[in-house]
């Protein structure tokens, strides 16, 4: 297979306009007539679900949980990145797609970051008209911040719940075009299956979560906006719903999937407590900006974090890196943390976090200050911890976040499937190998506002699409399929319940393809996986029935797709025989220990085929050209 | 610092109800060797994998984010909403705040709009239909004004934002003596309205929100502050407040029916 990305021609700043100009338009009175499928609600699903529905789409959307308004988009605490340049302090549109293309390890392609960039302001106009409420100055004009160690601020936000904010935003949007009867929401479903018909995608397959039926949805297109993997790893800042599932079952279906092994790790997460825990607590990033990260340097020091004298503390980010400091970038503070805990150097019950100390912030600036700064996460701290932060220093450890990696799409955001579209974290396109701060919203939502709804119209005035009802043996089909599947989960009867089974895949996961990767342990892991695969399918018990509400049946069905996807990752890492990004190799490492890439030989997406049930997957190659920016080394030092 | 084998037992009563159609009860279902530092949903994952290894149905109930935003979780815990702890959702209480020995009381939302699916989950759709009726600005994608182009003064965007906090749970409607959803109504109003991109449909919406709310079977608003209080997010009754105003003025001074 030839992946063509589809990238126009012509200067960088013009490609897109360009573009638009070039795509075919469907004329106004056919667009009633086309029916598009949208699965999943976040940022980018409910944002294009809004869009087409205003174009005069009829658009059938679909969510797993009881709202639209519920999708994990809406837990993302920081901001939204956009070139307004509104402070007047060098920032521009060229500069957020050189630091995007720059922070992403030169693993993006350069055209989709320079248009990623080019709609970021639309989207903040777009989001102030909803309603949005961002944070103002006494003026009355918006007010930026410098996130995630940027040296511009860039980043809009509405406290520490812009995710929210922005989500409710599109959700507005949404619910206005349900109530006109543009879109039909579909809520409590799970996609089981993508339909094809004549190698186009043409509807879906779902299991009404309520009763267990299982229904078919023809349409011309199908737009996936299912989010990331990170929950491959168990313990994630992922909400317990969020899967790779419905774009695995596009990916065995034909779509490539490119880069699963490009995983972001966030450095300031509440550190794993217990065997009992579910999910893993961000603390927002902004945290750095004022603690300061250290470990004790004898490794035996079991004190009290404030009885352990200065002279006994490493604050090994500042040691390490003297001009950004607590400020590194997020895989390089993640790493140094996981290092200084294998080295035994790490606190708390399990050895695995590092302090996180305000206290020289707070005699700098007063309690209150902080408090106003950042009194809600203290808060979240101190109810989960049990231990107050404005008196002893937080403990803090990494965490699974964001997943880079995702279904293949070409400029237009669709598959290798005709038809078959792909937007926000469950496509690969942007970040590359790594994701800037407060980007992730803006990617989402400029997928769902101001691209799909050109690209698509693209697709749907040049395709020949046959008319077709659920009728279609292709339906049955898919929908055999999925029956068969959930009765062989129920069937099993075994011994150990699919969260259990998914704990363990997460802890290999974790330690073999986690911040740290090598050949020995990858190896190692590809056989682990493949080992608790088979023990799932013969010793998972999942109990209750498929025909009523049975949350247990939801997550076998999803473990055993992590189960799959696991491998896909360990095959990706091991293949990418350098370091970039969020992605280290450690046998790829400089002398001093920093990320090697390899820009000879590894400077493409590596994109996945699905080669029939048991044999390894068919790798194919993107080529990355920079044709407008230097592939430069980053250096933190 | 706590040490991390504190453990305590309780006895557990849970509501348990196959579907809409068949008649509920509480269970009891004794639990040992909590954890403190579990959470109260780590808690229920707990008594699930006990349940389902012992070949019993696990305790249904809707959970998503876990960390207190998305709205999805929720239970009425010893006859409150989200549990004891005052600005929080059921996800975010944790087991330290109970007692060895205690008996805890899980109930479902109840309230008449609500209609029960299993266990502990409602359908809430009823709150989606609400926002569908107006709760929103008319704007497509395309046409926005530039971001900076109307100033909003720092103290309404944030009166704002105080408003649009609301997570749509529906603790305020299952803590309301007449299961009613004035403060989830009037926080979406209140935001809408308090910024100037909303207030050319302001008397549209009020009248279509309240309406809708009427004819979704929620009862009115009598006063009774129990939602404030159980609240997660603290939004303010204030909100009812401004809401009663806009209804009033669209009601005698637009020509909004």
């Amino acid at each position: 297979m030839q992946l063509d990305a589809k990238i126009p021609g012509g200067p960088l700043t013009e490609k897109w306009d360009r573009h638009r100009f070039e795509l075919k338009l469907v004329n106004p009175a056919n667009k009633r007539k086309c029916n598009i499928i949208v699965v999943g609600t976040g940022l980018a699903g409910s944002s294009a679900s809004a869009s087409l529905a205003e174009l005069g789409y009829n658009v059938k959307t679909f969510c797993i949980q009881d709202s639209p308004r519920r999708a994990h988009s809406i837990a993302a605490q920081g901001g939204i990145n956009a070139a307004k340049n509104y402070p007047n302090d060098g920032d521009s549109l060229w500069r957020l797609f050189y630091d995007t293309i720059k922070g992403g390890d030169f693993r993006s392609r350069e055209a989709n970051t320079y248009r990623l960039a080019q709609v970021s302001d639309n989207i903040i106009d777009q989001c102030v008209a909803q309603g949005v409420p961002f944070a103002r100055d006494y003026g009355g004009l918006i007010e930026n911040r410098s996130f995630g160690g940027a040296q511009v601020s860039r980043t809009f936000y509405a406290r520490g719940q812009t995710g929210q904010q922005l989500l409710l935003g599109a959700y507005s949007s949404l619910s206005r075009q349900i109530a006109d009867g543009k879109v039909k929401m579909f809520p409590r479903r799970e996609m089981m299956d993508i339909v094809l018909v004549n190698g186009q995608a043409r509807g879906i397959v779902v299991r009404n979560l309520i009763n267990g039926d299982s229904e078919s949805y023809v349409a011309d297109a199908v737009i996936l906006a299912t989010g990331g993997y990170g929950n491959v790893f168990y313990l994630s800042t992922n909400a317990t719903s969020c899967n790779v599932s419905a774009a695995f079952r596009a990916y065995k279906k034909g779509a490539l999937f490119a880069n699963p092994c490009f995983t972001q790790i966030h450095p300031t997460c509440i550190p794993h407590s217990g065997d009992y825990q579910s999910k893993l607590t961000l603390m927002s990033e902004s945290l750095r900006n004022d603690g300061r990260v250290w470990v004790p340097k004898n490794n035996e020091d079991k004190r009290h974090p404030n009885d352990i004298p200065e002279s006994e503390r490493d604050y090994f980010l500042e040691r390490k890196y003297p001009s950004f400091g607590n400020l590194a970038p997020r895989d390089i503070s993640s790493r140094s943390a996981k290092e200084i805990c294998d080295a035994g150097n790490g606190v708390g019950p399990t050895g695995y976090a590092v302090y996180l100390d305000f206290k020289e912030a707070i005699e700098r600036d007063g309690i209150d200050t902080i408090r106003n700064k950042y009194g809600n996460l203290f808060d979240i701290y101190e109810n989960i911890i049990d231990n107050n932060p404005y008196e002893t220093p937080m403990m803090i450890y990494p965490a699974s976040h964001y997943t880079m990696g995702g279904l293949w799409v070409d400029y237009n955001l669709m598959s290798t499937i005709p038809g078959l579209f792909v937007l926000g974290e469950a496509n690969f396109s942007d970040h590359g190998a790594n994701r800037l701060g407060a980007s992730a919203l803006m990617q989402g939502l400029a997928d769902g506002y101001f691209i799909i709804p050109y690209t698509i119209g693209g697709y749907l005035a040049g395709a020949s699409l046959k008319e077709i009802s659920a009728d279609h043996p292709a339906f049955s089909e898919a929908t055999k399929e999925a029956k068969a599947h959930i009765k062989k989960l129920l069937s099993i009867k075994g011994k150990r319940t699919s969260d259990n089974i998914h704990r363990e895949l997460g802890q290999i996961m974790w330690e073999y393809c986690g911040m740290a990767r090598n050949k020995e342990d990858l190896t190692k892991a590809i056989k682990m996986v493949q080992d608790l695969r088979e023990e799932f399918w013969e010793n998972v018990i999942v109990p209750g029935s498929d025909q009523d509400y049975n949350l247990s049946l939801q997550k076998a069905g999803r473990v055993a797709d992590y189960l799959e996807f696991g491998e896909l990752m360990i095959t990706d890492a091991l293949a990418r025989k350098e370091s970039c990004g969020g992605h280290f190799r450690e046998e790829y490492q400089t002398e001093e220990g920093e990320a090697k890439r390899d820009d000879e030989n590894f400077c493409h997406v590596a994109a996945w085929e699905y080669n029939s049930h048991g044999k390894a997957p068919v790798f194919h190659k993107e080529p990355l050209a920079f044709e407008n920016v230097e592939l430069s080394q980053r250096s933190y030092k | 610092m706590t040490n991390s084998t504190d453990t305590i037992n309780i006895v557990l009563k849970v509501w348990r109800q196959k579907g809409p159609k068949v008649k509920g009860k509480l269970e009891t279902i004794p639990v040992n060797d909590i954890s403190t530092h579990m959470s109260f949903l780590e808690m229920l994952d707990m008594v699930n994998e006990r349940l389902t290894l012992d070949g019993k149905e696990p305790i249904e109930f809707d959970n998503d984010c876990r960390e207190g935003i998305c709205g999805m979780c929720g239970a009425v815990v010893n006859g409150i909403a989200h549990g004891p702890e005052k600005a929080m959702t059921l996800c975010q209480l944790h087991m330290r705040k109970f007692s060895d020995g205690d008996t805890v009381v899980v109930e479902p939302w109840h309230a008449r709009a609500f209609k029960l699916v299993k266990d502990l989950i409602v359908d809430r759709s009823p709150l989606d239909k609400i926002i569908q009726a107006g709760g929103f600005i008319s704007m497509a994608a395309g046409g926005a004004p530039d971001a900076n182009a109307i100033p909003i003064p720092q103290e309404i965007a944030e009166k704002a934002m105080d408003a649009a906090a609301c997570i749509g749970c529906g603790a305020c409607v299952a803590a309301c003596p007449n299961a009613s959803a004035m403060l989830f109504v009037s926080a979406k109003i209140s935001q809408l309205t308090l910024l100037p991109q909303g207030k050319p449909e302001a008397a549209k919406r009020a009248l279509s929100m309240l309406r809708k709310m009427d004819e979704l079977s929620f009862g009115n608003c009598s006063n009774e502050t129990e939602c404030e209080a159980v609240c997660p997010k603290e939004i303010s009754i204030t909100n009812i407040a401004r809401f009663s105003r806009e209804f009033l003025k669209a009601s005698f001074c637009s020509s909004e029916k």
